[in-house]
């Protein structure tokens, strides 16, 4: 194991907002933040719908305004085929509706409340995560 | 008061994705590269949020009720079955093809990436059939 790229100090900044975004969440609206859980329900329940788009339009939001502020251009790299990509979306739509969550849904509102089903899960799609781009690496 | 909440939340969890870099799949699969060339970033971001988010919860998870909303909403699902391995085994093997997971998915749509808006479209379809299912 070679450590590159290690950012610790804006990742835990970036980590603080996140986790300060979850918790206003959840004591001034009630709710447990998880993106798969407000995207989905926004496109399959009727139940809280204004809210769950609101919040999707903040998250893409988040992005433009920090550009505007601090006019740094955002970079992203993604080289997967047409294939992959369609794979890779269909893939994780399914799985966390099944499991009932995602990243921010089951590794940190989960987590956050003890829940041991989040960390089981959490455990369960990182050690999954490892192994896929083990194997990818090696193909 | 709740909607302007949901907005705001949204927008603060958007930049932290930003800052982070978790909006990057190249950084998120370079945390999932443990084998290889590992860039351990990823777990700051848990580590930043839950520093935050795990007290303040059980501070306030016995008050009466949120202040703009009637009633907290918490799953109360304990069991472990085979749904929630199952999905997570295929929500690990997605994520770990691509790099993009729920949040810093729809986040990117900002950057009109056409790789991670495809990414994006073929999630909803993957919810849909869940929901199918």
């Amino acid at each position: 194991m070679n450590i590159v790229n290690f950012t610790p100090v804006s990742a835990l900044t970036g980590g603080l907002l996140i986790g300060l975004s979850v918790i206003l969440f959840f004591i001034l609206n009630g709710r447990m933040t998880g993106i798969s859980g407000i995207a989905s329900n926004f496109l399959i329940s009727k139940n809280n719908r204004i809210d769950n788009l609101l919040f999707l339009i903040g998250l893409i939001l988040g992005p433009l305004i920090y550009s505007y502020f601090t006019k740094q251009k955002i970079e992203i790299s993604i080289t997967n085929s047409l294939f992959l990509l369609i794979g890779g979306g269909l893939l994780v739509g399914l799985g966390t509706k099944i499991s009932g969550g995602c990243t921010s849904g089951h590794g940190i509102s989960g987590i956050s409340r003890f829940s041991l089903r989040s960390i089981i899960a959490t455990m369960t799609f990182m050690i999954v995560g490892i192994l896929t781009v083990l194997i990818t690496n090696i193909l | 008061m709740n909607k302007i909440v949901s907005l705001f939340c949204g927008i603060i969890f958007g930049i932290g994705l930003v800052i982070s870099e978790m909006i990057n799949p190249a950084k998120v699969l370079g945390f999932l590269n443990l084998f290889g060339e590992w860039d351990p970033s990823l777990a700051f971001v848990m580590i930043g949020a839950l520093v935050v988010a795990t007290p303040l919860f059980h501070l306030f998870k016995n008050k009466e009720k949120p202040i703009f909303s009637s009633s907290f909403s918490i799953s109360n699902k304990k069991e472990i079955d085979k749904k929630l391995i199952i999905g997570s085994i295929l929500f690990g093997a997605g994520w770990g093809l691509v790099g993009l997971c729920p949040g810093p998915a729809i986040t990117s749509i900002a950057l009109l990436n056409m790789s991670s808006v495809t990414f994006v479209i073929a999630m909803f379809v993957g919810f849909y059939i869940a929901k199918l299912s």
